[in-house]
């Protein structure tokens, strides 16, 4: 099973985990992202490619199953204006067992950062500015390309 | 042959539109003549693609390097590197 949500309103977490138990299977791993308040950070905005972003995030979650024999990967990201504190980012993946749910889902959230186009723009008082890539986040998801392919 | 070009975050601004449609000449055949032949078409343009090292692109929405041909594309996106989650 792969949920994709790319949305403008809050993260359900709840429901997204009833979603990801649903699958039927022995483990859940999940991250969460938050908007982080660095530096005084008022607002964050993310704008993205509708359509490419969709097929992005469900070539991720393609990838995760077909790696890890999961029973659910789950992907939901909010777009437009959010608040320090506020969820960003869910992700979830379903497995038989915990070693292969814990990976899956370090998997979704690194790949996610560098194949998906979504970008950040920060709101400090009146200035707004976009937020640079970092090569850590490259670095993060191509750890995934060496081992088991 | 026209083409829907479309931008994103810092390119969409400075260009000062999310989308236009272009008809590039036949000496274009990489993403990269076309952002070079864009860069000439406007000061807004120049100024969004001023550093090529910084700019990705789609292909009918698929992420390619600039380099690659740009064949019979429909739509072509030009944009920051990604930053999301």
């Amino acid at each position: 099973m792969i949920h994709i949500s790319v949305q403008q309103s809050a993260i359900d977490i709840a429901a997204e985990m009833t979603r990801a138990e649903a699958a039927g299977a022995g483990a859940v791993a999940t991250f969460t992202g938050l908007v982080r308040g660095d530096d005084g950070v008022g607002t964050l905005e993310l704008e993205h490619y509708p359509g490419a972003t969709e097929a992005a995030l469900l070539k991720v979650a393609e990838g995760a199953i077909e790696r890890w024999s999961l029973s659910a990967a789950i992907i939901v990201h909010r777009v437009g204006p959010m608040h320090p504190g506020e969820r960003i980012v869910f992700v979830a993946a379903t497995a038989a067992h915990r070693g292969a749910a814990l990976e899956a889902c370090a998997y979704l959230i690194d790949r996610l950062k560098t194949d998906a186009p979504f970008w950040k723009r920060e709101t400090r008082g009146v200035k707004a500015s976009w937020v640079e890539a970092r090569d850590g986040d490259h670095a993060a998801a191509a750890r995934w390309d060496i081992s088991k392919g | 042959m026209t083409i829907r070009m479309v931008y994103f975050a810092w390119v969409r601004e400075r260009i000062g539109t999310g989308e236009e449609s272009v008809e590039p000449p036949a000496s274009v055949v990489t993403v990269a003549d076309l952002v070079n032949w864009l860069a000439e078409t406007s000061p807004a343009h120049a100024g969004a693609f001023e550093n090529r090292s910084r700019l990705r692109a789609a292909i009918d929405q698929d992420f390619v390097p600039l380099d690659t041909p740009i064949g019979r594309a429909q739509e072509i996106a030009i944009f920051p590197p990604v930053t999301g989650g």
